[in-house]
């Protein structure tokens, strides 16, 4: 496989972790301001801070290497999203400093205010509803070149369905995926109540995410034919994922084995992520971006895997080591340490 | 025009990102160290006190990390946004660094992550301890790889320019370019001293506020002598870098130095003023010193102004810049030299008041010197963003909307300024360390003597 593959393969891996744990991030940060506002709190808040406390800073962290590796495997398409992105960009930067330091102030500091909760919930729904501008700008056509630079269309982008149809699946996917997870977190924790609240959300949000899926799935015929009739191609992917989608709610609604459908809603958006991807091939950004004509230089291409692989081998012990201590531990999830 | 207007805008505002990020950045590297060496202490002479100041240290840290964290992602997204030109090229030759900050980040988050909830958890006395190191050696990595790519910008190489194109690189060596030891030693040593000015300013305060104990000596000794250490090795690192300037980016050396005619045996000027035709007044000329200082030899040749094109010439207010982060520099070795040699100096009193409030000026003073430090180092390259290939102007983004990123960042700071403040105020006010020195330590009174 050449090394623009690999590098290609290396982002979206990173485009899906960031899907997941961010989305379980932002989606606790709107679950722990809601429940604190119906004054459920105390059913929830506990759960949720065991759980996000040691790892926010990580989830930050997938994001910045999404855009430093895009910017170093695809320089052209740091060059093109970076002039255009000015704005939506600022936005993102905006609300992911007020979330991350909002959620330090509450947790890290003297007292708990729903004023800071209502920060960083609020802001973790707007941040995926931002960064999927980045996505939506990938299938053509909100781009417009002029005096050798690259400008945003913002009418266009404002008043275009297909770019109301992402935000909107970006928003739900977040709720969906992370009460899953959270009913299964709960559930190890033996925390009846928790899960019984969370498993309510997770089946609430199972309809609209599917049908806001479909939505956007339909709006990219309109958007970028070409790489809707690619992804029809690949229609079995598209059918694997409402398949895991199925029983990923059959679980739920059954309230046997979380821990499974969680792996399914993970599968679900694997083959979802995974079919948008190849179908989007060979274009990064449609018409300008392409992965093989615009990649880097292949002594940078090699030394950029090199150091994720080498990062990686450094990082996955660590990771494993802190998941043992805090998000497996039978001991500390049920908040006995 | 409207270009024009972008470029200002753009530097304006990563300027005012970068001033922001470098206080929460410097704390971030530097007092991890602090931390884990008075954890080390504690645990070697069995003394929980030092453990006590350990913790204490460490909650205020994770609130000041969080928004560095902030802060550095907008940075990082910043030069994309603001930078685009730029980062297409540096994006070809210069992304690895960036590509291993981050994962060397990543190290440091996830064992932080450890440290803070771990305190009581394990049963080897220095298990915890350990958690402390990959803290320091992710940050000390992290701050590596980012000089090195701002080492990158001031003296570029490895890699083959055609036109717009690169045809060829080779990542190391722009990585390993001739500005990035002196760089990195220089902002390693100056992110030790400035947090151990910062937590001995800390300390010195509350026992000008409370009186002095057993604990409050000890916070001070440790922080004192870390300042210490490290103001001499920030001296060195900045004589390294003088070294290097002269040799690389003479340009830079001589617009801090108001040194216009290449010459032998060049003066040193401190302090004075500029006048409208480029004359010097009011100055201390050490005669010779300047050569000394760039080659090590009184009678070497520094190359001057005059041998700089008019127009790659960096603004010359640089040698204000550069003047006082000497001066509160050398301030900061002066201070604790002061207290190290009262310790051991048993006529004179370490804790006397004017010492103490010396300190505590020492805090601000650091901090000052460190971002002096940095306005000379980026206005100094100037016109250069990539000095020789791409200047400021030609890197920077062309868009309408630079003011309103602008805005909305300058709202962002304030607002995280001011919360972290209050933030911080009131966790140590709810929390005294007298009170907590009660539950942690009823048998004793605050301090550790006996009740």
């Amino acid at each position: 496989m050449s090394y623009e593959i690999l590098g290609l393969s290396a982002l979206w891996f990173f485009l899906f972790a960031y899907l997941i744990i961010a989305s379980i991030d932002f989606g606790a940060g709107f679950f722990a301001y809601y429940a604190k506002q119906t004054k459920k709190d105390h059913i929830l808040n506990r759960l949720i801070a065991r759980y996000l406390s040691p790892v926010w800073e990580i989830t930050n962290v997938f994001f910045i290497f999404f855009y430093y590796g895009l910017a170093g495997f695809f320089p052209d398409a740091g060059y093109y999203y970076g002039s255009a992105m000015l704005i939506p960009g600022s936005i993102i930067l905006v609300l992911i400093g007020i979330r991350g330091s909002f959620y330090a102030f509450e947790n890290y500091g003297s007292r708990s205010s729903l004023l800071y909760t209502f920060l960083y919930g609020a802001s973790g729904l707007l941040i995926p509803a931002a960064i999927a501008t980045g996505l939506t700008i990938s299938e053509g056509g909100f781009l417009r070149e002029a005096n050798g630079s690259v400008y945003l269309r913002y009418t266009e982008l404002l008043t275009n369905p297909f770019s109301w149809a992402v935000v909107f699946l970006a928003i739900v996917s977040v709720l969906y995926i992370s009460a899953n997870f959270l009913t299964y977190y709960a559930s190890k924790a033996g925390d009846e109540p928790a899960k019984k609240l969370l498993r309510s959300y997770a089946l609430f949000w199972a309809a609209p995410q599917i049908i806001a899926s479909l939505t956007a799935f339909i709006a990219i015929s309109r958007q970028n034919p070409e790489h809707y009739n690619n992804m029809l191609n690949l229609w079995w992917m598209f059918g694997l994922s409402v398949l895991f989608f199925l029983i990923a709610v059959y679980l739920i609604y059954k309230e046997k084995r979380f821990g499974l459908s969680f792996i399914c809603v993970m599968l679900q958006f694997f083959f979802a992520l995974l079919g948008y991807g190849i179908a989007h091939m060979p274009y990064i950004l449609y018409d300008q971006i392409q992965v093989a004509a615009d990649a880097t230089l292949p002594a940078m291409g090699t030394a950029l895997l090199l150091a994720f692989g080498g990062g990686l081998l450094m990082l996955i012990p660590s990771l494993i080591l802190v998941m043992r201590m805090f998000l497996f531990d039978a001991e500390y999830v049920k908040g006995k340490k | 025009m409207f270009a024009y207007d972008s470029v200002i805008l753009a530097r304006m505002l990563t300027s005012m990102t970068l001033v922001f990020h470098i206080i929460f950045a410097t704390i971030g590297v530097g007092v991890p160290l602090l931390i884990s060496v008075a954890e080390y202490i504690g645990i070697r002479k069995r003394d929980p006190h030092y453990v006590l100041l350990a913790r204490r240290w460490t909650r205020g840290f994770v609130i000041i990390v969080a928004v560095g964290v902030v802060t550095g992602t907008a940075i990082g997204l910043q030069l994309f946004l603001l930078w685009p030109t730029f980062m297409q090229i540096a994006g070809h030759v210069i992304s690895l660094p960036l590509f291993m900050e981050t994962f060397a980040f990543f190290f440091e988050a996830i064992f932080l992550g450890a440290y803070i909830y771990t305190w009581d958890r394990f049963k080897g006395r220095y298990t915890h301890w350990y958690l402390s190191l990959p803290v320091i050696i992710g940050g000390g990595m992290s701050a590596v790889f980012i000089t090195s790519v701002n080492a990158f910008m001031n003296t570029p190489q490895g890699f083959t320019l055609v036109g717009r194109t690169i045809t060829s690189v080779e990542p190391l060596k722009a990585i390993w370019n001739p500005a990035t030891p002196s760089k990195v030693f220089h902002v390693l040593t100056s992110s030790y001293m400035t947090c151990g000015a910062v937590l001995a300013a800390i300390t010195a305060f509350f026992i000008l506020k409370y009186g002095n104990n057993k604990y409050y000596k000890k916070a001070l000794k440790v922080t004192m002598i870390v300042t210490l250490i490290f103001s001499i090795f920030t001296a060195i690192a900045g004589d390294t870098s003088a070294k290097f300037l002269a040799s690389y980016q003479p340009e830079k050396l001589a617009a801090a130095e108001w040194h216009f005619e290449t010459e032998k045996g060049a003066d040193l000027i401190l302090f004075g003023k500029l006048t409208e035709d480029n004359e010097v007044k009011g100055a201390i000329h050490l005669p010779k010193l300047l050569s000394f200082l760039s080659f090590g030899d009184f009678n070497s040749e520094v190359i001057g102004l005059d041998r700089v094109d008019a127009d790659l010439i960096p603004p010359l207010w640089i040698h204000y810049m550069f003047d006082l982060m000497v001066t509160l520099g050398a301030y900061s070795i002066m201070i604790s030299m002061l207290f190290v040699l009262f310790m051991f100096w048993k006529k004179r009193d370490q804790y006397n008041k004017w010492l103490l409030r010396a300190i505590v000026i020492n805090a601000p003073f650091a901090m000052l010197a460190l971002e002096f430090g940095w306005i000379y180092a980026e206005v100094g390259r100037q016109p250069w963003i990539m000095r020789g290939y791409l200047r400021v102007a030609e890197g920077a983004v062309s868009s309408p909307y630079v003011h309103i990123a602008f805005a909305m960042f300058l709202i962002l700071y304030v607002l995280l300024g001011t919360f972290v403040t209050v933030v911080l105020v009131r966790l140590y006010k709810k929390n005294p360390i007298q009170k907590e020195w009660e539950q942690r330590f009823p048998d004793t009174l605050f301090g550790g003597d006996q009740k």
